[in-house]
C-alpha cells in the first residue's frame, strides 16, 4: 500500500449504513409480541362479552339481583353466586391475611436466620400445590374432617353466631373458605415479607434506641410504613380467591342457595362456571355462564388495577420522602 | 506505629503540638482552664477489659475506661478503630446484631450492663442515642417527640413535655407553629435536632451520640455542637466523632482509639489513651495520639 | 447485695414494663405459630396425598387408559401423555413470546410503554383461569371443536405473564456495564441482546421455563372447556381433545367409585411431586443464576 498523507480532515467519517436486518428484525419481532399481548387482552374481553351478549340482552343488570338458575324456565341470575363469592373470599381473607402478615413478619424479623430460607420456601410451596389437588384433599379428607369434628364443635360452642349454626356438612362454604385461605396465605405472606424487608434499618434502630420492644417497633414503625403495600397485597389475595374455580367447585357442593351459615353447600361465580363444563342444556344457559365470566373479569380487573395503583403510588411516595 | 522519637512524658517541657488559635476552646484548654474535670464526679460508666467481637472476630479489644457524670466525653480515632462499636455497646444496641458478643465488664452506676436480669428495653430509656444520619419517623413532629414518652407511659402533660424537649434541643421556636407537620418536611439540621429532642424527651441519664453532625452542613453542625455544650449540665454525653477539632471544641474528656494490626494481619481497635481533652491534644503521652492529633495520619 | 440489686435501674421493675415485655413475647409467639400452622398444613396435604397415592401407584396406572364408563379399573396413561403434550405445546408457544416480550420491555421500549406492558402483564396474570378457558372456548372451540391445541393456547396465555416477568427480572440483573461495553464496541442493540445479554440471562430463562412448565401442568380450569371430551385411548393428534392429569384428578375426585378415587390420589401424587420438584428446582437454579450474574459485576 502506498503511503498517503494522512491528513485527519481528509478521512471521510463513516456514513450511516442502512440498519442491518438483524437490528430492525429483532426490534420488530419484540415489538410484535407487545402488540400480541395487547391483542390477547383486548380479544379476551371482547370474546367473553360477545359470548355473554345474549344473556346480557335478556337479563340486563337484573342478572345481578336475580337468584334464579333454571335451565327449564331459562331464567338465570347471579345473585346467590355473587354473595357466595363475596362470602367465601372475605372469610378466606379474614383467616388468611392476619396469618400471612404474621408469617411475613416471622420470615423477615423474628425467625432465627437459619430458619428463614427453609420456612420461606415451604410457605411458597403452598402456592405451588395445584388447586385440583387441594380440591381432591378437600373433598375426601378435609371436608369430612370438618363435618365430623370441627363443625359440630363450632355449632355447640359458637352456634349462637348464625355463621356457625346448622347441621354439619362435608360439602359446603366452610371447606371452600379453608381451601381459599390456603391459596391466599402464600401470596400475601411473600409480599408482606418483601415489604417488611424494605423498611430502612435506620428507622428500626431509632425506635429500638428509644427503648421499644421488638413488637412495639414493628407495630409503631414497620406496620405503618408498609400499610399501603399490605392493602395492595390483600387486594391481590382477594382477586385470587374470587377467581378460583376448581378447588371451590370440588368442595362447595354446588347449590344455588345462600344461607347465613357456613356449613351447608353453596356456590360461587367461578365455581358455577366450572361445574357446568360438561355442557349446558340451552344456549341461554351457556351465555349466562359467559355473563358470570364477564362479572368475574370485571372484579378481577378492578382489584388488580387498584392494587397496582396503590403500590405504584407507594413507590413514588417512599422514593420521594425525606 | 510512627517512627517518632520517644514520647514526651514530662508535661513540663512538652512543646505545644497543636497550634491553639486564640479565642478557641483549645486555647482555653491550653491555658490550663480545666485541670481535671473528672475530680469529684460520679462515675457513670466503668469499662474493664472490654472486648467486643462480631462472630468471633474482635472489633475492639481490652478497653479500660471511665465516663463521668455531666461531662462530655469524646471517642476519637481513625475509621475502623471500633469507637462506634464501643458506643453502641453502652446501650446494648449491639444486641441487635447477630453474632455480637461482649467480654469484660461494663458497669453503669455500678450495675453490670450485661447482667442476667438486665432488660435492654429498660436500659435504653436511661441511655439514649442519636445517630449519624437523622432518622425521624414518618410521623408528625409532635408524634416523633412523643413517641418514646408514649412507649414508657410518660403521658401526663404530654404537650408540656414535648415543648420542653424541643426547647432543650433548641428547636422549639422553629417548629412550634407546625407541630403536626411531617417530620420529613424539616431540613437535615432540624431533623437531627428533632432526633435529639426525641431522645431527650424520655429524660435519659446519658445521651450517646454517634457522629451526630457528620451528615450536616457547617451551620447545623454549629447548632448541634452548641447544643451538646448546653446539654451537659443535665446529661452525661458521650460523642463519637471523626473530627478532632470537634472534640477539641466540645469535649471535656477525650478518648483516643486506634487500629492495632497483629502479627497474623488481623485488625482490631484499641484504646490508646484518654484524659482531659487539653492533655490529649497538647501533651499527648502516646506517639500514636500525637501523630493523630497533629494530622500525620487518620 | 440484694438491696443493691433491688434498686438496680436496669432491671424490669414496673408493672408497665412487665406488661410490655409480656405483650412483645406473646405477639412474637403468635407470629411463629402462624408460620408453624402454614408449614403443618403443607405437610398435612403432602402427607395425605402421599399416603393415599402411593399404594395406588402401580404398573396399571401407567399402562392403561381410563376404563370405559361403568367398568372398574383403568389407569391414566392417556392422561399422562396428554399432559406432556399439552404442556410442551403451551411452553413452546409461551416461552418465545414471553422472552421476546421481556426483551422488548427491558431493551427497546420507552419508559411509559414499559410501564404499560408491565401493567398489562400483571392484569393478565390476575385474570381467573376459568375466564381464560371461556375465552378460548369461544374463540377456538365453538367453531373447531375441542382440541389439545386449544387447551395449549389457553395454558400458554396463563403462563405467559409468569415467563415474561421471570425473564424480565433476570434481564434487569445483567449489569449495564455489559451492555455498555458491547455497544461501545460498535455492536447494535440487537446484537448486544443476542450475543451478550441473552447468554448471561440464559440460566434465568431456563428457570422461567421450568416454573412455567410446572404451572401449566397443574392447571385444570382452562382444560374444562377445551379438552374435556375425549376418547378413552391414547391420542397424540393435537387437533383432537386429549385426556390430561389435572382433568383426570378432577373427574375422579367426584366419582363415588373407590377405584376412581385411588386413581385420583395416585395422579395427584404424581402431579404434585412433579410440580413441587419443578418449583424447588426452579428456585435452586434461580439462586445459582443470580450468583453467577452477581459475579459478573
Amino acid at each position: 500500500m502506498t503511503t498517503t498523507n494522512l491528513d485527519p480532515s481528509s478521512i471521510p467519517l463513516p456514513t450511516r449504513r442502512r440498519p442491518r436486518f438483524g437490528e430492525t428484525g429483532l426490534r420488530l419481532l419484540a415489538g410484535a409480541t407487545a402488540l400480541l399481548l395487547v391483542a390477547i387482552m383486548a380479544l379476551l374481553v371482547y370474546e367473553t362479552v360477545r359470548q355473554a351478549r345474549p344473556s346480557i340482552q335478556e337479563f340486563g343488570l337484573g342478572f345481578i339481583t336475580s337468584d334464579q338458575w333454571n335451565a327449564v324456565t331459562d331464567q338465570f341470575g347471579a345473585f346467590n353466586f355473587i354473595i357466595g363469592t363475596l362470602l367465601t373470599s372475605v372469610v378466606a381473607l379474614v383467616i388468611a391475611v392476619p396469618m400471612a402478615i404474621a408469617i411475613g413478619l416471622f420470615l423477615s424479623e423474628l425467625a432465627p436466620r437459619v430458619l428463614r430460607t427453609p420456612v420461606g420456601v415451604m410457605v411458597e410451596l403452598l402456592a405451588a400445590i395445584p388447586s385440583v389437588v387441594l380440591g381432591l384433599w378437600g373433598i375426601l379428607v378435609m371436608g369430612p374432617f370438618l363435618a365430623a369434628h370441627v363443625e359440630p364443635w363450632l355449632s355447640d360452642h359458637l352456634g349462637f353466631i348464625p355463621l356457625f349454626s346448622g347441621y354439619p356438612s362435608s360439602q359446603g362454604v366452610l371447606p371452600a373458605c379453608v381451601v381459599l385461605s390456603i391459596m391466599v396465605v402464600p401470596i400475601v405472606a411473600s409480599i408482606s415479607r418483601e415489604l417488611f424487608l424494605s423498611v430502612p434499618s435506620d428507622l428500626k434502630q431509632g425506635a429500638m434506641a428509644l427503648g421499644a420492644t421488638r413488637w412495639e417497633m414493628v407495630r409503631s414503625v414497620m406496620l405503618p410504613y408498609v400499610s399501603g403495600g399490605l392493602v395492595a397485597s390483600t387486594m391481590l389475595g382477594f382477586g385470587r380467591a374470587v377467581g378460583e374455580a376448581i378447588a371451590v367447585t370440588q368442595v362447595i357442593g354446588g347449590a344455588n342457595a345462600i344461607s347465613r351459615s357456613l356449613f351447608p353447600p353453596g356456590d360461587t361465580m367461578a365455581s358455577r362456571i366450572a361445574a357446568q363444563y360438561a355442557g349446558t342444556p340451552t344456549a341461554l344457559s351457556r351465555s349466562s355462564l359467559a355473563y358470570l365470566a364477564v362479572l368475574l373479569l370485571i372484579i378481577s380487573l378492578i382489584t388488580n388495577i387498584a392494587a397496582q395503583l396503590i403500590s405504584g403510588r407507594l413507590q413514588r411516595r417512599l422514593g420521594g420522602a425525606a | 506505629m510512627t517512627d517518632q522519637q520517644d514520647t514526651q512524658s514530662d508535661p513540663g517541657d512538652a512543646p505545644e503540638v497543636t497550634s491553639a488559635k486564640p479565642g478557641t476552646r483549645l486555647a482555653e484548654l491550653a491555658s490550663g482552664h480545666d485541670a481535671n474535670p473528672t475530680e469529684g464526679r460520679e462515675t457513670v460508666f466503668q469499662l474493664d477489659k472490654v472486648t467486643i467481637s462480631y462472630s468471633g472476630k474482635p472489633a475492639i479489644c481490652d478497653v479500660d475506661l471511665a465516663v463521668h457524670r455531666n461531662l462530655v466525653t469524646a471517642f476519637i480515632g481513625p475509621s475502623g478503630c471500633g469507637k462506634t462499636t464501643l458506643l453502641r455497646s453502652l446501650n446494648r444496641m449491639n444486641d441487635l446484631i447477630p453474632g455480637a458478643s461482649v467480654d469484660g465488664r461494663i458497669s453503669y452506676h455500678g450495675y453490670d450492663l450485661y447482667g442476667s436480669n438486665v432488660d435492654p428495653v429498660e436500659l435504653r430509656r436511661r441511655i439514649g442515642m442519636v445517630f449519624q444520619r437523622p432518622n425521624p419517623f414518618p410521623k408528625s413532629i409532635y408524634d416523633n417527640v412523643a413517641y418514646g414518652m408514649r412507649l414508657h407511659g410518660m403521658k401526663d402533660d404530654l404537650d408540656g413535655r414535648v415543648e420542653r424537649a424541643l426547647t432543650h434541643a433548641a428547636l422549639w421556636d422553629e417548629v412550634k407553629d407546625r407541630l403536626k407537620a411531617s417530620a420529613l418536611s424539616l431540613s437535615g439540621g432540624q431533623q437531627q435536632r428533632l432526633c435529639i429532642a426525641r431522645a431527650l424527651a424520655i429524660e435519659p441519664d446519658v445521651v450517646l451520640m454517634d457522629e451526630p453532625a457528620s451528615a450536616l452542613d457547617p451551620i447545623s453542625t454549629q447548632h448541634v455542637e452548641d447544643l451538646v455544650e448546653s446539654l451537659k449540665a443535665e446529661y452525661t454525653i458521650i460523642i463519637v466523632t471523626h473530627n478532632m477539632q470537634q472534640s477539641a471544641r466540645v469535649a471535656d474528656i477525650t478518648a483516643f482509639f486506634s487500629v492495632d494490626v497483629r502479627d497474623d494481619g488481623t485488625r482490631s481497635g484499641v484504646l490508646v489513651e484518654h484524659g482531659p481533652t487539653s492533655d490529649l491534644f497538647i501533651r499527648p503521652s502516646d506517639p500514636r495520639t500525637e501523630a493523630y492529633v497533629t494530622g500525620r495520619f487518620g | 447485695m440484694s438491696t443493691h440489686e433491688e434498686r438496680n435501674p436496669l432491671t424490669v421493675v414496673s408493672p408497665r414494663s412487665r406488661r410490655r415485655r409480656l405483650q412483645g413475647r406473646l405477639m412474637e409467639l403468635l407470629a411463629s405459630l402462624a408460620a408453624l400452622i402454614a408449614i403443618v398444613v403443607l405437610l398435612v396435604v403432602i402427607f395425605s396425598v402421599a399416603k393415599r397415592g402411593l399404594p395406588a401407584v402401580n404398573a396399571d396406572l401407567f399402562t392403561q387408559v381410563a376404563a370405559p364408563f361403568g367398568v372398574e379399573g383403568g389407569g391414566i396413561k392417556n392422561a399422562i401423555i396428554g399432559t406432556l403434550i399439552m404442556t410442551a405445546m403451551a411452553t413452546a408457544m409461551a416461552v418465545p413470546v414471553g422472552v421476546l416480550l421481556a426483551i422488548f420491555d427491558t431493551e427497546f421500549a420507552s419508559p411509559q410503554v414499559s410501564v404499560a406492558i408491565r401493567m398489562t402483564l400483571n392484569v393478565l396474570a390476575g385474570v381467573p383461569t376459568i375466564v381464560i378457558g371461556i375465552f378460548i372456548f369461544g374463540l377456538v372451540v365453538v367453531s373447531n371443536g375441542q382440541s389439545a391445541f386449544a387447551a395449549s393456547i389457553a395454558l400458554a396465555i396463563i403462563i405467559l405473564p409468569v415467563i415474561a416477568r421471570a425473564t424480565e427480572e433476570v434481564l434487569l440483573l445483567v449489569p449495564s456495564t455489559l451492555r455498555e461495553g458491547s455497544m461501545a464496541l460498535g455492536a447494535t442493540r440487537a446484537r448486544t441482546v443476542v450475543s451478550v445479554i441473552l447468554p448471561s440471562a440464559f440460566g434465568g430463562i431456563v428457570t422461567a421455563t421450568i416454573v412455567g412448565v410446572a404451572r401449566a401442568a397443574g392447571e385444570t380450569a382452562p382444560i374444562l372447556f377445551t379438552s374435556s371430551i375425549f376418547a378413552n385411548a391414547v391420542v397424540t393428534d393435537p387437533s383432537q381433545p386429549m385426556a390430561s392429569m389435572p382433568f383426570a384428578i378432577f373427574t375422579n375426585s367426584e366419582s363415588p367409585s373407590q377405584h376412581d378415587q385411588q386413581v385420583a390420589w395416585a395422579a395427584a401424587l404424581l402431579l404434585m411431586a412433579f410440580v413441587l420438584i419443578g418449583s424447588i428446582a426452579g428456585r435452586l437454579l434461580s439462586l445459582r443464576t443470580r450468583r453467577q450474574i452477581e459475579q459478573m459485576r
